[in-house]
């Protein structure tokens, strides 16, 4: 009994203040993939978080090291997978460029209209779960079919429709269908109408501007010392977009403007991505205009891309070389190279060293989520439990990305 | 394209530490530098706080094993955003005794970075705030990405798959 009574302190000076440890996910409804969050919580306010990554490593760099190049392309998908064909388009140009290979011009604007395709899908998704984060459900269920179209689009290409293994080393397996014409020309045609709908329901919307604007802020300083990439840092008011600073695929024959904002938090981060989605509309509406006509749809690289069948079975050659891809035995060249492309979420970069053999001998993904993840609980120190989980949402944290 | 850009950094790296620089190429049109360990972290200062080369933006820091399996080495990847030069400076060091400083104090997003490459390699970074495993668990007692650790392992003799080669 007599350690009952120790139970009530003596006086109001011996309480000691004491936070209250929260843990947030590994799966929680509202982290939208494998997070957790250690919280150290002074009632309703952050203290502290310390985040636990690591929960879907798939150790993709070690795979790829026995892998032949052309099956590196679908571990790709599995990086960003609300916007796997950037990472299968990365992917492809960075061997390209390693074996110093050029793609016909042609190949260089069909892969812009798919990257951007990929684009509005990963903003979309981004966008309208900031929305649902917040509490407005109708914008996510009205844009979402938008998605299922793009997601229709990549089908018809590849036959794939999240994990799209799209477009070959070297430019694409085959031919775009007339129906995939079909549905890009109605896509480009439709879509401005359900953007402009949800922009209606959330962008100037007075609950939707409380809740997000001057919520989880960051600095153009510290974004840039956290080497943030891609929306997040444009939120913050740099003018950094791969795209224009080292532009790949025929970028420079395109007329957009980079969108900014000037106070990186989650409200700017919502409207560069809502302005991107128009920007990325206008780019495939000028590549769909100036698509150039008469030229192939893949380089002329033997070693790398698979011949047609019909040349399988009637000519030496190209059983040689279709027998060489299947099999994994094409040698590349030794090299080095990084190259870079603006995914969803920011810079994906592919570092990859050959040593000459028919696997990488390192390669490395530098991956946007992974290292704008590591400023999230400097960001969510001193806010609400509430802010946070929209901070989360609207920096856009692909689990997929983040472990690779 | 890159060659003035390569010489005047191998020019201002060379004075201001004269014996530096292991190595240097312009392979792909990418100036590359190889920095002796020991200067590593001053030559990244100075790249960062060089107002001319303003190197102020650290894209990637990532580990690698060169082929003799003796050498560890740590490949940052640098970039200056307002005149678009970028460079990549790799460090290599013995592999019984990886340690090398930090690049933390430099750019605070180094951090989750060298975490990864100690994760991965065993690399360890003087002077890291928090060095512990990232992605993998934390009792995992191996540096899986070392080229000692087969994807597969070789041994195993309860698969006979002659036809294949394992």
């Amino acid at each position: 009994m007599s350690k009952k009574e120790n139970i009530i302190p003596e006086s109001e000076e011996t309480i000691e203040k004491e936070y209250s440890i929260l843990n947030l996910g590994p799966t929680h409804p509202a982290t939208h993939g494998i997070f957790q969050n250690i919280l150290k919580m002074d009632g309703e306010i952050i203290h502290e978080a310390e985040p636990t990554v690591g929960y879907i490593h798939r150790a993709f760099e070690k795979l790829a090291e026995r892998r032949p190049y052309n099956q590196i392309t679908p571990i790709t998908d599995r990086l960003n997978y609300c916007s796997s064909p950037i990472n299968n388009m990365g992917w492809h140009m960075t061997v390209e460029k390693l074996i110093g290979c050029t793609v016909p011009k042609r190949v260089d604007y069909m892969r812009v209209i798919i990257m951007e395709l990929a684009r509005i899908a990963d903003h979309l998704v981004c966008n309208s779960v900031i929305g649902v984060d917040t509490g407005a459900m109708t914008g996510f269920l009205y844009i979402f079919q938008w998605r299922e179209k793009i997601y229709d689009i990549y089908e018809s290409i590849c036959g794939a429709r999240l994990t799209t293994n799209i477009g070959r080393i070297g430019g694409f397996e085959r031919e775009w269908s007339k129906t995939t014409w079909d549905q890009i020309h109605n896509f480009v045609k439709e879509y401005p109408k359900a953007l402009k709908e949800f922009a209606n329901l959330l962008e100037r919307n007075k609950i939707f501007m409380d809740r997000t604007v001057n919520c989880g802020p960051i600095s153009a300083k510290m974004a840039l010392d956290y080497s943030f990439t891609g929306p997040n840092l444009r939120a913050a008011g740099v003018d950094y977009d791969v795209r224009v600073a080292t532009p790949y695929s025929s970028y420079q024959d395109f007329d957009f403007i980079i969108p900014i904002g000037t106070a990186g938090d989650t409200y700017d981060r919502f409207m560069v991505r809502q302005e991107e989605m128009w920007q990325s509309l206008k780019i495939i509406e000028q590549a769909i205009k100036n698509m150039p006509k008469d030229q192939p749809f893949h380089a002329d690289i033997p070693e790398f891309y698979l011949p047609p069948k019909e040349e399988v079975y009637n000519n030496m050659e190209a059983l040689i070389y279709h027998f060489k891809i299947v099999m994994g035995e094409t040698e590349v060249p030794k090299g080095e190279v990084y190259h870079c492309v603006e995914g969803g979420n920011g810079e994906l970069g592919f570092y990859l060293v050959s040593d000459g053999g028919r696997t990488p001998y390192r390669l490395h993904f530098r991956r946007p989520c992974f290292i704008y993840y590591q400023a999230y609980s400097e960001m969510v120190k001193g806010i609400m439990l509430s802010d946070a989980i929209i901070t989360m949402s609207s920096m856009n944290v692909i689990a997929g990305e983040l472990d690779a | 394209m890159n060659e003035d850009v390569f010489k005047k950094l191998n020019e201002k790296i060379s004075t201001k530490f004269p014996d530096a620089i292991e190595a240097s190429d312009l392979a792909y049109d990418f100036p590359s530098f190889t920095i002796k360990k020991d200067n590593i972290h001053e030559v990244l200062e100075f790249l960062k706080n060089d107002e001319e080369l303003n190197f102020h933006f650290l894209t990637d820091l990532t580990g690698f094993q060169t082929a003799d399996e003796k050498q560890l080495g740590v490949i940052y990847h640098l970039h200056n955003m307002p005149k678009n030069i970028r460079v990549r400076i790799r460090t290599y060091f013995d592999i019984n005794k990886p340690e090398i400083p930090t690049a933390t104090d430099i750019w605070p997003g180094a951090n989750w970075m060298e975490r990864e490459t100690f994760d991965f390699y065993g690399v360890r970074f003087k002077g890291h705030p928090k060095l512990k495993r990232i992605l993998n668990v934390d009792e995992m007692d191996i540096f899986p990405m070392r080229k000692e650790y087969p994807l597969e392992d070789q041994s195993r003799d309860d698969k006979d798959d002659k036809m294949f080669g394992r």
